[in-house]
């Protein structure tokens, strides 16, 4: 499947995008965050789908400006919760979500500020009694309440799952990365501003919040009774070791040997 | 051969005195046809004569291999076999247990599970008066051998049809009813994307427990709730959070160091009630078949790689389809023009991680081998069994690379028409 496909069936679906403040890795400015903005990719690539827009959070000119990146991609509005600093925007996106009963909510994976933890479409899902899967790489189809979608694990590798709608879905790396934002558009999207009541997350409070400092790198400790091993293992290029070496043997009898590791390892289909 | 060893200390004393005229003879007679090279001596001490062992060097000294490999053959009845030297432990009486489920990626322990299991042991051994048990969760079948060598004292191994492929649901019910039987006082998965930090996720929010997520230092401390205390990565890496310990860990690699030098008994433990079947809203229809030649080489579990030795281009690629293998290239080969830049593996190419790497006609100069480095298993095809790939391969195969690629082609050809046939009778 090419990545950009659009998925059948999705003509009066409701889908809304959690979309959150990003961070620039390198000059730490504020800007649309990645994994939201491929969330919001593919919910512009489901044909005929309402799209609707989501973030709770401060508002600020600072986050206004990266809340307009994802209306510069061909969104409308966004619908901005307003809440206070430090605040736990679970409850309020809770009730969002219970409002306006969306049949598919896209998220990103983690967010790029603040803990971080991935833990809000959990939540959102417990919360709500819906199902939440992860790793979502591509809506294939909308049938009759059930989406079929693709599922990107690791190594490149795909899993087809059926949900039942109304779900969550997480987004991550693996989906097509997101259009450019245009300024016009930009510009004239319109925010959505409700002021809610906040809760404020009590022990984020309690915890302390750095710089992160470098992990230490893990040592190569040679454990080893005798000297000699030690001096050898610290010493010596490394051989491998214990590998099976045929030699004097027939084609056939090396590609047999072969197969039988490629079977084992799993990785004949 | 009898254990008991008899000793003729006139033998013995005739051995040790070199002018001795039967000295020969005896030495000849203790050593079993080679010269006496160590004997116990009158006192009990072992005692060793230098001019009986070792092996001339290049400059024409006489070189002694100091570890006994190489007195072996002269061994007598009571040679040493290489003993596990791992301290044994096993812990009757647990006072507390600490769950840990691990990814068991391609059904073994990954490093990453190990260290979170050392990580377990940790939290479990801080107190030597009351050690806690580790308690390993496993779904299905797995292929791991050595779980008493990572730390484990008990294993509950969870299988049925229920738990095959992608089903958090019914992963995640089973969990809670371990949960409420065994009530462990820590969770600990890793933060992995082979399911584990998904996993993790679900099962914090599903018991009501605040996780600390991207875990990667935990040290004691005396003001928290727990006992411990934790740092976490927060904020797309930019951030640390140092928070006290809750009671579900979801852990990044090398948060501890695995276990290396005890053995724990993993003894296999049932849960008294039966699961509870969930009705699950996620289906999984199976894996997709994806076009290998579209993964990309950093990513792609089987590779193919050729280098200089591979003489019939044809047959290289028809053997990557048939295989279904991604195809990786060493520098010469992209230099020849016979395979393009970004098939490069290497120093100055990708750095792949596969599960399968096998290399044909590579002759595994150093900067080809640093790209391999975390490769699982490497398959050799080589005409040279000295070359640095044969050595560096977990199976190597000598002889002419096209040879052995067509009769694999062959197998495999044969194997998937088989399947097919099976297929069809079902
Ligand atoms: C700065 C620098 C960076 C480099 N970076 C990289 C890099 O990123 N990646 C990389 O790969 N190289 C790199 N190289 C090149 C590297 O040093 C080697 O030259 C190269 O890897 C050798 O490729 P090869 O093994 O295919 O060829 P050779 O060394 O020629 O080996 C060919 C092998 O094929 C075997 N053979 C021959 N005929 C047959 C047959 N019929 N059947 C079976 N086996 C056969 C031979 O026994 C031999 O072992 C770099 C070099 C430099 C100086």
């Amino acid at each position: 499947m090419p990545p950009n496909a659009e998925a059948s069936g999705a003509a009066g679906l409701s889908v809304a995008v959690l979309v959150s403040i990003g961070r620039h890795p390198l000059t730490a400015r504020t800007r649309r965050a990645d994994q939201d903005a491929r969330a919001v990719e593919m919910a512009l690539n489901m044909k005929g789908a309402a799209i609707s827009l989501v973030h709770a959070g401060q508002h600020d000119s600072d986050h206004e400006e990266a809340i307009r990146g994802y209306l510069g991609m061909g969104i409308d509005e966004v619908r901005l919760l307003e809440q206070g600093p430090q605040s736990d925007v679970v409850p309020a996106l809770t009730d969002a979500l219970r409002d306006s009963s969306p049949q598919m909510v896209l998220t990103g994976t983690r967010a790029e500020t603040g803990e971080a933890s991935g833990m809000v479409p959990y939540l959102l899902a417990e919360t709500l009694g819906w199902p939440v899967i992860n790793g979502l790489a591509a809506v294939e189809s909308v049938e009759k309440g059930v989406a079929t979608v693709l599922q990107a694990l690791p190594r490149g590798k795909r899993r087809r799952l059926r949900v039942r709608l109304p779900a969550i879905a997480t987004v991550d790396t693996s989906a097509p990365a997101a259009r450019q934002s245009a300024f016009g558009p930009a510009r004239r999207g319109e925010l959505d501003v409700q002021a809610l009541a906040s809760e404020t997350d009590e022990s984020l409070a309690q915890w302390q919040i750095q710089p992160a400092r470098k992990r230490p790198k893990r040592l190569k400790v040679i454990k080893s009774s005798s000297a000699r091993d030690r001096f050898k293992a610290a010493a010596a290029k490394s051989d491998g070791g214990g590998g099976q070496t045929l030699s004097d043997v027939t084609p056939e009898q090396g590609a047999e040997a072969i197969f039988k590791l490629l079977r084992e390892e799993g990785v004949l289909r | 051969m009898s254990e008991l060893v008899r000793r003729d200390p006139r033998k013995e004393w005739i051995a040790r005195n070199r002018l001795h005229p039967q000295h020969l003879e005896v030495l000849a007679e203790i050593g079993g046809g080679s010269v006496a090279s160590e004997w116990m001596g009158p006192n009990g001490l072992m005692r060793r004569n230098p001019h009986a062992v070792g092996f001339m060097g290049p400059n024409g000294i006489r070189r002694i291999d100091r570890s006994g490999a190489q007195q072996a053959s002269q061994a007598t009845g009571r040679s040493a076999e290489a003993k596990d030297s791992r301290r044994r432990v096993t812990i009757e009486n647990p006072a507390f247990t600490i769950a840990v489920v691990p990814d068991m990626a391609g059904g073994r322990l990954s490093g990453h599970d190990r260290d979170l299991l050392g990580l377990a042991r940790q939290l479990a051994d801080a107190d030597p008066e009351n050690p806690g048990a580790v308690l390993a969760i496993v779904y299905g079948e797995h292929k791991e051998t050595t779980f008493d060598e990572a730390g484990i004292d008990r294993m509950l191994m969870l299988e049925g049809d229920q738990f095959d492929g992608y089903t958090p649901e019914n992963r995640i019910a089973a969990l809670q009813g371990v949960d409420r039987e065994v009530s462990p006082r820590f969770w600990m998965l890793p933060d992995s994307t082979q399911g584990g930090g998904e996993l993790g996720r679900r099962l914090s929010v599903r018991l009501g427990e605040r996780a600390a997520t991207q875990v990667w230092q935990v040290e004691a401390h005396s003001d928290s709730a727990t006992g411990w205390r934790c740092t976490t990565r927060g904020a797309a890496g930019t951030t640390d959070i140092v928070r006290d310990l809750p009671r579900v860990v979801i852990a990044l690699a090398e948060c501890a160091d695995p276990i290396t030098e005890t053995r724990h008994a993993a003894e296999a433990i049932e849960l008294s009630q039966p699961l509870p079947n969930v009705l699950g809203r996620i289906e999984d229809i199976g894996e997709v078949a994806v076009d290998p030649a579209s993964v990309s080489l950093a990513e792609a579990e089987f590779i193919l790689s050729a280098g200089n030795g591979v003489k019939d281009w044809d047959n290289y690629h028809h053997a990557a389809e048939v295989l279904g293998a991604t195809k990786g290239a060493s520098r010469v080969a992209v230099d020849d023009g016979y395979m393009p830049r970004d098939r490069q593996v290497g120093a100055t190419g990708t750095w792949v991680s596969a599960k399968v790497y096998v290399a044909v006609g590579i002759s595994g100069a150093i900067q080809h081998l640093q790209g391999i480095q975390t490769c699982e298993k490497v398959v050799a095809i080589n005409l040279d069994e000295g070359c640095d790939m044969v050595k560096r391969a977990d199976l190597a195969v000598i002889g002419d690379a096209n040879a052995i690629l067509s009769a694999l082609v062959e197998r495999v050809e044969q194997y998937r028409a088989e399947q097919e046939e099976s297929r069809n009778a079902a």
